[in-house]
């Protein structure tokens, strides 16, 4: 199966995270699942007129197109010529090297949140005009268009992240090569359902604060980051406490709230990052699938019968207080 | 003379186009164009300023924690914070592992593939290099990726993930260690210890670091062999191609570096500017710093500090050629990295070989390689002197109204932020990065960047579309354009 990797308007960090790949590494991985690179601007020898000969023969048809992988946001402006991102010794805008390659491509993948919905490229007064291949923020749209569809039939698979997790791409490609993806395979905002179908909050290493609401209020604290800091974990559509990151990590693990960033539109909150927006003491953004009167009395209840070790220990950087060793007779 | 336009030049993001001039074989004049712009400093104007912490890393994936620390520091700078001890020493490993990994990508995925060209396929260590260094198929890739990802995972306990971790903060780490990390972090840190030493240097780090001469250097290899380690490798191909004549920047002998790894008010690798024609150190200070849109595809006139300059994309400038702005020290060219850091801060080898050749495609790998060697003792020091228990991070607000500068090293040199504060939101975010340094345009005065000037007198024949000797120049100084458009 051809690969062929572009990079748009993004920082790349998907290429980044994708070489911390483990057990096997990346290229291995690729290898032994019958991939092969026809370019990738990170691992290929071929460099300026090798390149541009390589993407003319996929547009021409010669050389077979099985995945186009687009990295970054693609840049519209200024006044939609594309000028802002020019493919370089080319003189076209990288758009029109894109919008001419996927029309050929088998299975068009945005690799990261940047190439599936304009990402942190988007923030702000969106300088550039940056959107996604299928989508411009929470519009379907974006480059191609909400009509769009690979030759597979398929709309762009958004491997959405920012970064993504290198077990997030490959098995999107491994997945591919073996069997293909079938639409029912991908989520209502084409993610692949099989990391996106969880939550961040799954496999949290601070569910004990959250079951009781023991809230960190400073960074550095091992408490919930729901009610103060601004974590979205329990909305954000991700398997990042189950699937460890570089080895042991993750944002929340890493005592930092999550931000939402496989989401379209993560950019831009409405509010600072690291606050939680209230109303009347209440977040805003209540757990997904969570009714607001339950939350309310949950909470309520759950502070009242909070342990002291737990709510000592949500506002200290490192457990001060132990659990008890309890004898029950019964083992 | 004959004009040619080259690009795009992978392989760390592709976004670097060269007009090159021709004549009788060599270049004769560069034009270096960044054909991407974002827009960051514009994104970042109006923002609540801990957001800069979210939004500046994403300024680039390469050196996310570089772009972090930066941040944190203006921030810091700002807010009159300064991190405890154990914040320091954790934000000085999560920086020294970005940046060592920077360079040991640069080395094996970036660099050496190219000396496995068929264009090579005649020389003497053609057979060796093939093997080990090809694209994707050698084995030194199959070798470097495990190593590097295990390596990484000192990331995955400091960071929780990268690129773009969020744990580092103006007060210090938002990750408390534990006693077990700790040990843990030691481990990782001798194994990648153990694994440099056994195949990129075949020798004791510390017998690296103490290379004191460039005589010295060929007098380890002869010793050794260029079978005993791919740095040995490198030598032998490097003596063999002359690659100390190549990609000289004879007017930037300049060399900048704003000192790194901080600890209670020290720096680890001293900050200045060192003079190569003089053969002196000088005193940096960011007041003489300015930044030029003569020859940018920006609004403005002329050149000015960060802290009153601004970002405005007007693509209709005629005399621009690159998104790229062109940053001076004192009005001149200087050039940046890990051989500048090295330069500055007395290594005599690297002292050495700037005075016999200057800054060329040899002692820009030769600054990486030994950075390497140095910096991981280093690490070992930093993790077995955190105090489990103790503070990593200090609380404190922002001011309405206030402005700090930031001044660090990632992998490509040296990198500066400054943010100015008002009614409690970002009014100006201006950020220099490294390749900006290097890879600048022309300034006001007509006066080619770094790699303009480095190019010139390079071999570039009529009928060759990509010159090697163009790319080896090029990749030298390990470009990152996404940090230089931001």
């Amino acid at each position: 199966m051809n690969v062929l990797w572009l990079q748009s308007g993004g920082c790349g960090g998907c290429t980044m995270s994708l070489l911390c790949a483990e057990s096997p590494d990346v290229l291995a991985t690729l290898e032994g699942g019958g991939v092969s690179l026809l370019w990738h601007p990170s691992l290929s020898e071929a460099s300026g007129p090798e390149v541009v000969a390589i993407l003319e023969s996929c547009i021409a048809g010669t050389t077979p197109l099985d995945v186009l992988c687009v990295e970054g946001a693609l840049l519209r402006g200024p006044h939609g010529s594309g000028r802002f991102h020019v493919l370089a010794g080319t003189g076209r805008a990288m758009i029109d090297w894109v919008r001419a390659l996927a029309a050929r491509a088998r299975h068009t993948v945005a690799v990261g949140t940047c190439a599936a919905f304009g990402g942190v490229t988007a923030a702000g007064c969106n300088p550039t005009d940056a959107c996604g291949l299928q989508y411009d923020g929470n519009a379907a749209g974006g480059l191609l268009g909400a009509g769009y569809r690979s030759a597979s039939g398929l709309p762009v698979i958004n491997v959405a992240g920012c970064p993504t997790h290198p077990g997030w791409v490959l098995e999107t490609l491994l997945a591919l090569a073996l069997d293909g993806i079938a639409a029912v395979d991908l989520d209502a905002l084409g993610r692949p359902r099989f990391y996106a179908d969880q939550l961040v909050h799954h496999g949290c290493s601070r569910n004990e604060f959250y079951e009781f609401k023991a809230s960190a209020e400073k960074a550095s604290d091992l408490g919930c980051m729901m009610e103060h800091m601004g974590c979205k974990g329990t909305q954000a559509h991700a398997d990042c406490n189950v699937r460890p990151w570089n080895g042991a990590g993750s944002c929340t693990s890493g005592g930092y709230p999550c931000i939402s960033c496989t989401e379209p539109g993560f950019e831009e909150p409405g509010h600072p990052f690291f606050e939680t927006p209230k109303v009347g003491g209440i977040p805003i953004g209540l757990p997904t699938d969570m009714p607001k009167a339950w939350f309310v009395a949950l909470a309520a209840l759950s502070k009242s019968a909070t342990p002291k070790r737990v709510r000592t220990n949500a506002t200290a950087d490192h457990p001060v207080v132990t659990p008890v060793i309890r004898k029950t007779g019964f083992k | 003379m004959s004009r040619r336009v080259l690009g795009p030049f992978n392989r760390v993001e592709g976004d670097l186009e060269l007009s090159l001039d021709t004549e009788d074989g060599v270049v004769s004049a560069a034009r270096v164009n960044s054909p991407l712009y974002r827009g960051f400093e514009q994104i970042l104007e109006g923002k609540a300023p801990a957001d800069a912490m979210v939004i500046v890393p994403r300024i680039c994936g390469i050196c996310s924690v570089s772009q972090s620390v930066a941040a944190a520091t203006a921030l810091a700078d700002a807010m009159g914070v300064t991190p405890p001890p154990n914040g320091a020493r954790a934000t000085n490993l999560m920086l020294a592992t970005e940046n060592l990994a920077d360079h040991l990508t640069h080395f094996y995925l970036f660099f050496m593939p190219d000396f496995a060209r068929d264009a090579y396929a005649g020389a003497p260590w053609f057979a060796s290099a093939e093997a080990r260094f090809k694209a994707i198929r050698g084995a030194a890739a199959a070798d470097v990726l495990p190593a590097r990802a295990q390596f990484m995972h000192l990331l995955g306990t400091l960071a929780g993930k990268w690129p773009h971790t969020l744990s580092v903060q103006p007060g210090g780490s938002a990750r408390a260690v534990s006693a077990t990390e700790r040990v843990r972090m030691v481990s990782l840190i001798r194994s990648f210890r153990a694994w440099l030493e056994r195949h990129l240097f075949g020798d004791a780090l510390e017998a690296i670091s103490g290379i004191g001469s460039e005589a010295a250097l060929w007098a380890w290899l002869d010793a050794k062999g260029p079978e005993r380690g791919d740095f040995a490798r490198f030598l032998a191909i490097a003596r063999n191609l002359r690659l100390d004549r190549l990609g000289r920047c004879e007017g930037g002998e300049r060399y900048l570096s704003h000192g790194n790894y901080v600890f209670e008010g020290e720096r680890l690798f001293a900050r200045g500017v060192w003079d190569g024609a003089s053969a002196s150190l000088l005193d940096f200070a960011h007041e003489d710093v300015t930044e030029d849109v003569s020859h940018a595809w920006m609004a403005g006139e002329g050149a000015c500090h960060p802290l009153s300059g601004f970002t405005q994309p007007d693509i209709a400038r005629e005399s621009g050629y690159s998104w790229c702005k062109a940053p001076r020290w004192r009005g001149e060219v200087v050039q940046c990295g890990a051989l500048s850091r090295q330069v500055v801060d007395a290594h005599p080898l690297a002292r050495d070989l700037v005075a016999a050749g200057g800054g060329n495609v040899f002692s820009r790998v030769v600054g990486r390689l030994l950075e390497i060697a140095r910096v991981v003792p280093e690490m070992e020091r930093w993790a077995l002197a955190i105090e489990p228990g103790e503070r990593f991070c200090t609380e404190a607000g922002v001011p309405d109204s206030a402005q700090g500068v930031g001044l660090i090293e990632a992998a490509r040199g040296a990198l500066g932020h400054w943010v100015v504060i008002r009614k409690g939101r970002i009014q100006r975010y201006q950020i220099i990065a490294p390749t900006t340094w290097n890879f600048s345009p022309r300034d006001g005065r007509g006066t080619p960047g770094a790699l303009e000037q480095a190019l010139v007198g390079t071999p570039a024949c009529e009928s060759d579309e990509m010159p090697l000797a163009v790319q080896h120049v090029v990749r030298s100084f390990d470009p990152c354009m996404v940090c230089t458009v931001h």
